[in-house]
């Protein structure tokens, strides 16, 4: 499909172009409902449509009364911070675990190599549905406990219990990709630190660790992302005290829908473009530093 | 140099022979192996199997009756449905016995909830007995049948006692035939009343909509992923970004521009009516219905579908297709014959994973679905928050969960989970 052939027959000819036609279709699909969101949120009115004066272009149809109301309410500011506590706590328990049994798995000799991987990797298969209905059972008798005996408040055990749920979420990212970047590492240079004397903590974060980042950095965003966009189990294990950002959204979009989810939702897309350009530079250096060719 | 000829085991530098010292050394780099694995391993099955096994076990479990009607339990050993005849008095003192002590703890009403699943009307039967039950006294204030079948009518119906001996055990596979739409009846296993049944339809309707989901991905990913594999990398790198951008956005976020864009005032049915394709007065009803979970949750699952196919088709050189031509074949027979067989492997593995996780989807269901339009999922939401039947909600997940597990499964002998590969 590199180019056509000068030799091409009118129905060749024609079948190349409408193919081009027919995928820019679909990518108009995949990105135009994203797209078309964003310039909603300026309304000035409390429409889920585009006015006449925003088509005009009219300054006028324009406003920004929704984010006004996105970082100045607290049924917004709240739940977003809630959300900022409860993600990077997450975040940072599964990475160092994570990161942790990936250099484990790495290893030349493992027993139950499969069956392990299978476990850690299962958060991801099974449906958040399944996993929400097992941890509303096993984490509410388990929260008052917490608080009987150890005198927790209430509001802590919340916050524990969502940390702990989201944490578990976000493994597999983590596994699967440091478990993918420790495939190009090279193991000889763990074998000449030690040689020089390293003790096996040194050479972790001296030697391997700097090699490792991006796919730990990389992991790290997946879990995140996964953490700070998960609605289901957040419904079912927490209480009102941890309302998340998605959790507020999707409160909004079954009961009230008000515009301010539309300026919500712009600051989140924003918010997945930063976290998809980091990506991206991240994967570009680690091909780099592989020696192949930078795509 | 005598040494070099002397017989028996080669040894190590330290006098042991190499293969207890080599098999030494492997022992040990398996075990640090392993405790470096531990601690997570530990914490995931804490925290994520403890809970699937909880809730396992819960689709089986019924302690209720036996714990709240302890004596009534002992007392109905010995009586046999077959029979068809009421229990004798004893049975009817026992559970005055037991209902007292159980309307002090206010046990009977949660009881009578969990009773009524299976046989309705038994709520409030126990909320009505539970009112007077304390009034009488035990000692003096038999026979009890007959002030029991005066209370209500249920006590002298001989499916009441029916539904409690069979529920007495502490194990029950009654949330199960519920989930089945059968249920147990006194000749045994039965299927439910018409209007009862509503499970396995919604199972065949979740299973529909996510092949119907899978296919629709398949046919709008397949060209998309093959352009991308065999334009210059430069564009193909440029193209990437918009199947990424949604795949990082917000689930949320995606739902919503859905619900925006398919409301009957959105801006869909907005441009219809202004390219004059639909009347003002007759605007599509595009959310709330299965056309809406299909449309929203296919954008969603696209670049599921999308990044497995272009990573296997970027592994199938592009000259097989040219050898093909000029070899002779026609565009479609070179296709067909020889590019379309190579990507299988592609197609395998992003339909099963799309097919996973469509399976399992509630939230988009729940937003943009209406009635029609959810999953089964949605159901088991509804008995967790809702109707609060969790022992319901447990056995339909973990029917769906037994699926999912068969597709992985699958996924991992065609794929290896080894091999999933992100971004």
């Amino acid at each position: 499909m590199s180019g056509l052939p000068p030799y091409a027959s009118t129905g060749q000819r024609a079948w190349y172009y409408s193919f081009r036609v027919i995928c820019g279709l679909i990518f108009f699909f995949l990105i135009a409902p994203i797209v078309i969101i964003v310039p909603l949120s300026f309304n000035a009115e409390d429409f889920f449509t585009y006015t006449p004066k925003m088509l005009a272009l009219d300054p006028e149809g324009f406003s920004l009364k929704h984010y006004r109301d996105f970082f100045g309410n607290s049924d917004w500011t709240r739940p977003m911070k809630n959300s900022l506590i409860i993600a990077p706590i997450a975040t940072i328990l599964s990475v160092s675990l994570g990161t942790l049994a990936a250099i484990g798995l790495s290893q030349s000799h493992v027993p139950f190599r499969r069956a392990i991987m299978a476990i850690l990797i299962s958060p991801m298969i099974v449906p958040l549905i399944i996993s929400a209905t097992g941890m509303f059972f096993f984490y509410s008798p388990l929260g008052n406990w917490m608080e009987a005996n150890l005198g927790m408040s209430k509001n802590l055990v919340g916050y524990i219990k969502v940390i702990l749920a989201h944490a578990v979420l976000g493994i597999p990212f983590v596994i699967i990709t440091v478990t993918a970047t420790l495939v190009g590492f090279d193991r000889s240079l763990t074998r000449a630190a030690a040689n020089m004397g390293a003790d096996p903590v040194t050479t972790f974060f001296r030697v391997q660790m700097p090699l490792i980042l991006p796919g730990v950095i990389s992991g790290a965003l997946f879990a995140f992302i996964t953490s700070f966009d998960e609605v289901v189990v957040v419904l079912f294990v927490g209480s009102s005290g941890q309302k998340t950002l998605p959790w507020q959204m999707f409160t909004g979009l079954r009961e009230q829908i008000s515009p301010t989810i539309l300026a919500a939702a712009t600051v989140l897309v924003a918010f997945s473009i930063a976290l998809l350009t980091t990506v991206e530079l991240l994967r570009r250096r680690s091909e780099r530093l592989r020696g192949m060719s930078p795509s | 140099m005598s040494d070099t000829t002397q017989a028996g085991p080669v040894l190590a530098a330290d006098g042991t022979p190499l293969k207890t010292s080599l098999n030494r050394a492997l022992r040990r780099q398996k075990m640090r192996a392993l405790a470096l694995i531990a601690p997570l391993l530990i914490f995931v099955l804490v925290t994520f199997i403890a809970p699937i096994g909880d809730m396992l076990f819960r689709s089986v479990e019924n302690k209720i009756v036996q714990d709240t009607l302890p004596l009534t339990v002992a007392a109905l050993a010995d009586w046999d449905p077959g029979l068809r005849e009421l229990p004798e008095e004893p049975v009817y003192a026992a559970l005055a016995a037991d209902l007292q002590v159980a309307v002090k703890e206010k046990l009977h009403t949660k009881l009578g909830t969990r009773l009524n699943y299976e046989n309705t009307g038994m709520s409030s039967m126990f909320r009505q007995i539970g009112r007077d039950v304390t009034k009488w006294d035990l000692a003096t204030d038999g026979p009890f049948k007959e002030k029991f079948i005066e209370e209500n009518k249920g006590w002298g119906d001989f499916a009441t006692w029916r539904t409690l001996k069979s529920y007495s055990p502490t194990l029950t596979s009654g949330y199960f035939l519920n989930s089945v739409d059968l249920e147990k009846g006194p000749d045994g296993i039965r299927a439910r009343d018409d209007n009862q049944r509503i499970y396995i339809t919604l199972f065949i309707r979740t299973l529909w909509m996510a092949l119907v989901i899978t296919g629709a991905c398949l046919l709008l990913g397949y060209p998309v992923a093959w352009l991308l594999a065999n334009l210059p990398n430069k564009s193909a790198n440029l193209l990437m970004i918009l199947v990424l951008l949604p795949f990082w956005t917000s689930l949320l976020v995606r739902t919503s521009a859905w619900k925006v864009l398919l409301q009957e005032q959105g801006v869909i049915n907005d441009v219809l009516v202004a390219i004059g394709f639909v009347a003002d007065e007759s605007r599509l009803q595009l959310i709330n219905n299965q056309f809406g979970t299909i449309t929203a949750m296919t954008h969603i699952l696209l670049p599921f579908m999308i990044l497995p196919l272009y990573s296997v088709m970027k592994t199938i050189p592009p000259s097989y297709l040219r050898a093909a031509k000029s070899l002779g074949a026609t565009d479609w027979t070179a296709f067909w014959r020889v590019y379309f067989p190579q990507s299988v492997p592609g197609i395998g593995a992003g339909a099963i994973l799309v097919f996973i996780l469509s399976i399992g989807f509630y939230i988009t269901p729940e937003l943009v679905g209406g009635t029609k339009g959810v999953f089964i999922s949605n159901r088991i939401a509804y008995h967790i928050s809702s109707s609060l039947n969790w022992g319901l909600a447990a056995a339909l997940g973990t029917i769906l969960l037994a699926a999912v597990m068969l597709l992985y499964w699958a996924y991992d002998k065609i794929v290896g989970i080894d091999n999933v590969k992100l971004g």
